[in-house]
């Protein structure tokens, strides 16, 4: 996985921004007024960063002939629907197959790693134990494996289970990640209180059930946001899928690169397939956003 | 707080009706029992949550790593399996082999390229980021934006962009009067045009990270070099830079750790594995994929997955060395 948040350890936690009006306590917070040029340099920035998406959607919209017109075309057009059944119909690209295998495949990675990961990260930050500073570095020094080189051995592997072609074969190495782990024990270090879960043993819970009322509850927006990673990583996933899945039986990345290595290029193809695998994040994206946003910078101050 | 549900003092839990007392040892034989199970409880619950981890990654990231280098030690066949035993012979070739030098050199060569602007422009942005303004929540979720596409989408996208015909970057250089560039035919334009993508997805996400460093900063430090005259650029780069440096270090490694494997990217711009028509964009990663699955020979394959490995460890270790002299200092 190389999604990461974190960032040095002696970096405090961001104290909360102070009350927007008033010009001494602005003063105070150190920050400078926007500059036109600030404004100017944003926007440039914004353009840059949608602007792919907006040319990939202009193409999906069109024909093949837009690639060479000049000036290009800066509205959509009418062909989204044309080329959407098109790309539905690519016997090679297997585009719908490709749309649910990555769906199920990262919907059940993401709930595994937060699972798994919020477990491990509350014993590691909140429960005494023998070993348990070895094992937190044992974690750490798992985020060097890169779990992506190992196709070789794990390609045999699934030959030997009989799973090669199968979604289950790209989903199991994803199981865990040791990134996860690291974000739910930092978290969890500050979130979960620990008078709680002794008054909690008090009353006779055991550990398990601390977890599902104590600790659940109190992680559960770091939660939120190692899944919004962990859904895109897993949906990114590329050379693992190509290594063990067939044209047959793709993931989205696999049913593009299958357009991709077409004879002849269809543009129009292409960017239709490359709109609808962008699309299920983009919606994620509207409704999570702003949780990942602080997600994000927050794990840059606590990690 | 819904956090107190169950835990809550004085508010025992309807399913277990008899709360174990904190004093007293129990009396009972069932008390006795229930007691046994509460110590194994908080004895091996601790290890029990930690397990399926380490089981799961045993299993499918760490043996896998153990079983490349078994298999970089056999001439080991896509077709015919495991052919005996041939020591280092694998590495060795590696070592002589143009191929691997040649995507080695493609592979560090296209992080420097990626790594230095990807920095200085994340730096700017998260310098802009971190001021009054309007629309400041609009302006953060466009720079993160690229950070939530699919990858591949955009190779495709970037891809038709730096045609040499029909690409929409050559047809702007135009404008200057400049002569269509061949951008997958060279070696440093096929690298550009790689660190391009990389770093139009990367830029904003690593601005955030920096911002929520940069807000993390005393504001008195400001203060007092205001107070001492010291300009605002001055500021920024005695006082923020400074203090941002582990934050830095640590995305540098991070994106070390993910460049080094760099795949989807290129293999997407050139439409197979192996890199343009001299290799000039082919990676380390690309190269074990072409020589493991296209080739179908597994020894050699481990044997570079294993060397990248090697490498990835050595620029961690490395660069937390640096991290530590830096802390120090």
């Amino acid at each position: 996985m190389v999604t990461a948040i974190g960032a040095g350890p002696e970096v405090p936690a961001a104290p909360p921004r102070g009350p927007r009006n008033g010009s001494r306590v602005r003063r105070a917070a150190g920050l400078r007024d926007a500059s036109p040029l600030t404004y100017g340099a944003l926007i440039v920035a914004g353009v840059l960063s949608v602007f792919p998406l907006y040319w990939m959607f202009i193409v999906a919209t069109r024909g093949n002939e837009v690639v060479a017109m000049r000036p290009p075309p800066v509205l959509p057009g009418s062909g989204f629907g044309e080329n959407t059944a098109r790309l539905f119909d690519n016997q090679a690209a297997n585009f719908t197959t490709g749309l649910i295998n990555s769906a199920i495949a990262s919907t059940i990675v993401a709930f595994s790693v937060v699972f798994f990961c919020s477990l491990a990260g509350f014993a590691l930050a909140k429960l005494p134990f023998r070993g348990r500073n070895a094992i937190t570095i044992g974690v750490i020094g798992t985020m060097m494996v890169p779990v992506q080189m190992g196709v070789i051995p794990l390609l045999i592997m699934m030959e030997s289970f009989g799973w090669r072609g199968d979604i289950k074969a790209v989903i199991v190495p994803f199981l865990v990640s040791g990134f996860g782990v690291f974000m739910m024990r930092q978290y969890a270090q500050s979130a979960v209180p620990t008078e709680l879960i002794e008054a909690a043993r008090v009353d006779g819970c055991s550990t398990f059930r601390i977890y599902l009322s104590v600790v659940l509850p109190a992680l559960r927006p770091a939660m939120v946001v190692l899944g919004l990673l962990t859904f895109m990583t897993m949906w990114n996933e590329f050379i693992w899928p190509l290594a063990v899945l067939n044209p047959d039986n793709p993931t989205v990345q696999f049913s593009i690169n299958q357009l991709n290595q077409a004879y002849s290029r269809d543009y129009a193809l292409m960017f239709t397939g490359a709109t609808f695998s962008t699309l299920p994040l983009l919606i994620v994206f509207v409704f999570f956003g702003r949780r990942l946003i602080g997600g994000i910078m927050e794990g840059a101050v606590k990690a | 707080m819904k956090v107190l549900r169950r835990g809550d003092q004085g508010d025992p839990a309807p399913a277990e009706p008899d709360p174990r007392p904190a004093g007293p040892p129990p009396a009972t034989p069932a008390d006795r029992r229930r007691h046994r199970r509460s110590r194994a409880d908080i004895r091996y619950s601790p290890y029990a949550f930690v397990a399926p981890f380490f089981v799961l990654f045993g299993v499918f990231g760490l043996f896998p790593m153990v079983y490349t280098a078994y298999i970089s030690m056999h001439d080991w066949e896509l077709i015919g399996g495991n052919l005996g035993y041939v020591g280092f012979a694998n590495y060795a070739f590696l070592f002589t082999d143009p191929k691997f030098y040649n995507a080695l050199l493609n592979t560090v060569g296209i992080f420097m390229l990626a790594v230095v602007p990807q920095l200085v422009l994340a730096l700017a942005v998260a310098d802009f980021l971190n001021r009054r303004m309007r629309f400041g929540g609009l302006f953060r979720v466009l720079v993160i934006l690229p950070y939530v596409t699919s990858v591949a989408a955009i190779a495709i996208v970037f891809g038709q962009l730096f045609g040499s015909e029909y690409g929409l970057i050559n047809y702007v250089l135009s404008w200057g009067g400049l002569d269509p560039v061949g951008w997958r035919e060279g070696r440093l334009t096929s690298w550009a045009a790689i660190s391009v993508m990389i770093d139009w997805r990367w830029v904003g996400y690593n601005a955030l990270i920096y911002l929520a460093a940069m807000q993390a900063v005393p504001k008195d430090m400001y203060e007092a070099a205001a107070i001492d005259g010291a300009s605002r650029l001055r500021q920024f780069w005695q006082i923020t830079i400074p203090l941002l440096r582990p934050t830095v270090i640590f995305t540098v490694i991070m994106s070390t750790i993910g460049q080094m494997q760099l795949f989807t990217e290129p293999v997407l711009f050139g439409g197979n594995y192996q890199g343009g028509s001299q290799g000039q964009y082919q990676t380390i990663a690309m190269l074990m994929f072409d020589e493991g699955f296209r080739y179908g020979d597994y020894g050699y394959g481990a044997a570079v997955a294993w060397v990248l490995f090697v490498i990835i460890v050595l620029f961690s270790l490395l660069n937390i060395l640096i991290t530590s002299r830096i802390k120090s200092a």
